[in-house]
């Protein structure tokens, strides 16, 4: 099947029109010594026969209930209110392009600007971007903007930061003259007196997750200090579900709160696309990478919306622009703004409240299977860290077997951490499901 | 209720339906924060059925938040007109011709969105195992090898979430592959008509940026590239058709010329829909190539995005290519580190996956033949549509384009003072999204028009048919033009002060 609409009268019509009398002419600028494609690739297949070959594909990825998903490491599971799935399926807003001709895309700015004034209320922070790609490329762009704002070049990153972060943040800062330094996290997380030590006076800035990639709390207010002190910037990572009960980033003094924004209604997709968090401090704001928008008035006075300091970015600014970024997350941004409309006030509280009571259950009935025992000592909110007795792989082997999904095995990014199995449980396991999930670990360590 | 609700005008739901003038102080939509009413929400979660704890059991005292996040409360039925009335508000792909250039804003078939939302691929984990993701890892196997195949390149990496992401990407293993040989070279060669994001990704690669000017037919100059290209230059970055929608009949010349410095050639491919089952980067001297899946390969861009910039590459780059890769072994497939060459990853997870589902969907249901059928209707379509405005608006450079062409509003400006803006902001009270306008910067009033292969004959009339009637109210009734436009919700924004004094949340 194709979506080309042009019938053999049409083509005709055309050809005359532009005063051709073949295709072929209207090409002749292509030269001849460049071969035509013929491309080896399988056949055409129609609707029916393409649902039926997706299906097939889909149909063999397995453990899908979130229920029976046990696992986060970055992403997570919860459940996603209906009412997110239909806006977001609305091809008003799922088709148009980034909204260049404002008073054309009024809806996508005002959903845009309500993101933006949502991501601020949640993390405590004075202005926000409309969205970055995830959270890792998010957090190189805040370390390049740290570099950026004190002139430093030397950017220390916790290794209680998510790997795969940190990875990212290499690649990006690979060729730009700034040195990424880990900073020790000896026990699943900082230790502020060892800290001290490694901040100085070219540090642009101090990374930290909070709640860290081991799922433990950060003493956020000790480190925010101490960067403070030497001139440093205090960026940290945010998981956006544990600010309705933790202390927001904007609270403990951070300059620029970055994170991954899938939690907020968007689903798991094998890792993608996914939404990339950016808020900070307003002094920063005419260095932040990303579209903005912003508020203003029309020819008559009346409320609209525009992307606004366009002057940061590459159409205009091109090598000198705060960031290459161009597409962003939209779609998914829009997704977290119903979302966290649909929770409110209240809602937002709670749900993160039942994050942690689940996870401390699911934690407190694992932990008295003989031979399980948490790894590290500090709290934590939806996500811990244990020590199993066998080879968490082949643990989870046999728990795919029953369809669930179980932790991340820590040796994957610590090969000290030989059985460290990775939990996590979020407001979408009932009670029933956990007792379940234990149950079966339980035998299956018999 | 706010104080504003008794003077919010109700939008019909139809942009094309002309509107009374507002007067000051109206609003189109409240906030969803105006809108809000302690004690609603529109979502409720299962009652706690685990032993209950106190927080401050579970946490530091200091740790917790004091204060709920202020966020609104509304009923879900006032959550979803407020998001209706939103969406009602906006043009888009679907109810409105759109004929943005350089973004290529085809249709988006529906089926793809149907197999993305399949739970299997919905709601599939990144870290599930393999064993758990043979479905998946198939498919990003088989786009990969898709991929291959139609930009005719060794390798390809899905990694990159979009064209810039792709472009750096791609830099980043250019500095590699020039450092892996001992000779780090510094500088990266662009076309004054290139992408904004061109420059903008080789400075954070690390790139000193140099332009050639582009010679009197739109064109990269050979002579100025000759003088531009050292031993310092390790990428030349060119978009092909470039973004006068022209092609590059010197590229072979321009790549040998490249390559006899030891410099790699790069192609920008947010203009891949001319090529697409024509023909191929690689066959045409490219070392390095993006596609933007956005465009190109019809996933919807979501008011900006997601997208997906897959990098295809020759063989010689393979090393320096970003982890994990996909690989397959008698019938099982495996994700696989890179090797020590590797530029490392440049994002969390895989990619965005979601999108891909969606580009395979649609090459698969296209097949060869109807790849093809793209990139000719896409050409055939745009040739029309210029040869329908000859008469109407002068032409950048007058000569058959490929999937877009330029018209310049320079002449209207000089006699009626009517810029590209005015004509793009009166094409929206047609009815029509305007053209990119002002780019490229090459292009004095510049107005960028990308019909795409999707749309029929009778639209592209229609749109030709609306210009038309523009270019005399401009010659008649300059000032309708110029404070266009009158049909939209709001009338033209105040950009500057928008900048001047922001305000960008509530």
């Amino acid at each position: 099947m194709d979506f080309v609409p042009i019938t053999p009268n049409d083509r005709k019509v055309m050809l005359r029109e532009i005063g051709v009398s073949s295709f072929e002419e209207l090409i002749q600028s292509v030269p001849k010594i460049i071969p035509r494609a013929k491309l080896k690739i399988p056949d055409a297949l129609s609707e029916p026969e393409l649902l039926r070959h997706c299906g097939d594909l889909a149909g063999r990825n397995r453990a899908l209930d979130p229920e029976r998903c046990f696992l986060g490491a970055g992403a997570y599971s919860h459940w996603i209110p209906s009412v997110v799935r239909y806006i977001t399926s609305r091809g008003e807003f799922l088709t148009a392009y980034t909204p260049y001709q404002a008073e054309a895309s009024q809806g996508t700015l005002q959903a845009m600007y309500e993101f933006q004034s949502l991501l601020c209320e949640i993390t405590g922070m004075d202005v926000a971007n409309c969205s970055l790609y995830e959270g890792a490329s998010a957090l190189a762009e805040a370390c390049l903007l740290a570099a950026r704002e004190t002139g430093r070049s030397r950017v220390l990153i916790a290794q209680s930061v998510h790997p795969e972060y940190r990875q990212t943040v290499q690649t990006y800062l690979k060729q730009s003259g700034i040195r990424v330094v880990p900073l020790e996290a000896p026990h699943g997380a900082v230790d502020p007196r060892a800290a001290e030590a490694q901040v100085d006076s070219d540090t642009a800035a101090v990374v930290v997750q909070m709640p860290n990639a081991f799922g433990c709390l950060e003493p956020v207010e000790e480190l925010s200090a101490l960067a403070h002190r030497q001139g440093a910037l205090l960026i940290s990572v945010i998981n956006p579900i544990s600010l309705g009960i933790l202390k927001p980033p904007g609270a403990y003094g951070a300059d620029i709160a970055v994170g991954e924004g899938q939690p907020l209604g968007n689903d798991l997709n094998y890792g993608g696309p996914y939404l990339g968090l950016f808020a900070c401090r307003k002094e920063l704001l005419r260095k932040v990478p990303g579209r903005i928008v912003g508020m203003t008035r029309d020819s008559h006075g009346r409320r609209g919306f525009t992307l606004t300091l366009q002057t940061r970015e590459q159409h205009i600014r091109r090598a000198k622009a705060t960031s290459n970024i161009c597409t962003n997350e939209a779609m998914m941004a829009l997704g977290a703004a119903v979302y966290l409309g649909a929770l409110g006030k209240e809602g937002f509280r709670e749900l993160a409240l039942h994050n942690l009571q689940k996870a401390h259950y699911c934690r407190d009935r694992l932990t008295e299977i003989p031979g399980v025992r948490q790894i590290f000592p500090g709290s934590f909110f939806n996500e811990f860290a244990l020590e199993m007795p066998v080879d968490p792989e082949r643990l989870n082997r046999t728990l795919l077997a029953e369809g669930i999904l179980g932790g991340f095995p820590l040796k994957r990014w610590d090969r000290k951490l030989a059985n460290g199995w990775l939990l996590c449980a979020t407001e979408i396991h009932s009670r029933a499901s956990i007792d379940k999930f234990v149950y079966v670990v339980q035998r299956s360590l018999k | 209720m706010t104080p504003q609700s008794s003077e919010i005008s109700r939008p019909s739901g139809l942009e094309m339906t002309p509107r009374p003038p507002h007067s000051p102080g109206r609003v189109l939509e409240p906030l969803m924060k105006e809108l809000s009413e302690p004690g609603r929400r529109a979502f409720t979660l299962p009652a706690l059925d685990v032993p209950k704890q106190k927080p401050e059991d579970l946490l530091p005292p200091s740790l917790i938040r004091k204060e709920p996040a202020p966020l609104p409360e509304l009923s879900e039925r006032d959550l979803v007109k407020h998001f209706m009335r939103l969406a009602h508000l906006n043009f888009s792909g679907e109810t409105n011709f759109y004929p943005l250039g350089s973004c290529t804003m085809k249709y988006n078939p529906k089926v793809n969105e149907e197999i993305a939302g399949l739970p299997g691929f919905s709601k599939l984990h990144p870290y599930a195992s393999e064993e758990a993701s043979q479905g998946i890892l198939q498919l990003l196997f088989e786009s990969e090898r898709l991929f291959r195949e139609i930009l005719g390149m060794d390798a390809v990496t899905l990694q990159p979430a979009a064209g810039a992401q792709g472009e750096l990407t791609a830099l980043l293993m250019a500095a590699a592959f020039h450092e892996a040989k001992g000779k780090p070279r510094r500088k990266v060669v662009v076309p004054d008509s290139a992408h904004g994001t061109n420059p903008a990704s080789a400075a954070i690669a690390g790139f000193e940026v140099v332009e050639v000017k582009s010679n009197s037919r739109g064109r990269v100059s050979l002579s100025a590239l000759a003088e531009a290209v050292d031993d310092q230059v390790a990428l030349f970055m060119m978009t092909n058709p470039n973004t006068l929608g022209l092609f590059e009949e010197e590229v072979l010349e321009v790549a040998a010329l490249v390559h006899e410095k030891g410099g790699l050639m790069y192609l920008d491919g947010a203009n891949m829909n001319a090529l697409l089952g024509l023909l191929r980067p690689g066959d045409m001297g490219f070392d390095m190539v993006h596609v933007n899946i956005h465009k190109t390969f019809s996933i919807p861009h979501g008011s900006g995005g997601p997208g997906g910039g897959p990098v295809g590459i020759k063989a010689a780059l393979k090393p320096f290519l970003p982890g994990p890769i996909v690989i397959e072994k008698e019938g099982v497939y495996r994700l696989e580190s890179p090797g020590p060459l590797s530029i490392g990853r440049v994002r969390s997870f895989t990619g965005n996956v979601g999108a891909t589902v969606r580009a395979y969907a649609y090459i698969r249901s296209l097949g060869a033949e109807g790849l093809r059928r793209v990139s000719e209707g896409a050409i055939l379509n745009a040739n029309y549509l210029k040869a329908l405005l000859r008469d109407v608006l002068p032409m950048a450079v007058d000569e058959h384009c490929m999937h877009e062409f330029i018209a310049t509003a320079k002449d209207l400006k000089a006699r009626h003072g009517i810029k590209a803006m005015d004509i793009a902001k009166r094409l929206l009270d047609y009815g029509f999204y305007a053209p990119t306008i002002c780019f490229p910067l090459i292009v004095e009033e510049a107005l960028m028009v990308e019909p795409s292969e999707t749309e029929s004959r009778q639209t592209l009339e229609q749109f030709a048919e609306a210009l038309k009637r523009i270019t005399q109210e401009a010659r008649e009734i300059p000032s309708k033009v110029q404070m266009a436009p009158h049909r939209m919700p709001v009338a033209r924004l105040d950009e500057v002060q928008a900048a001047r004094e922001p305000n960008l949340r509530w």
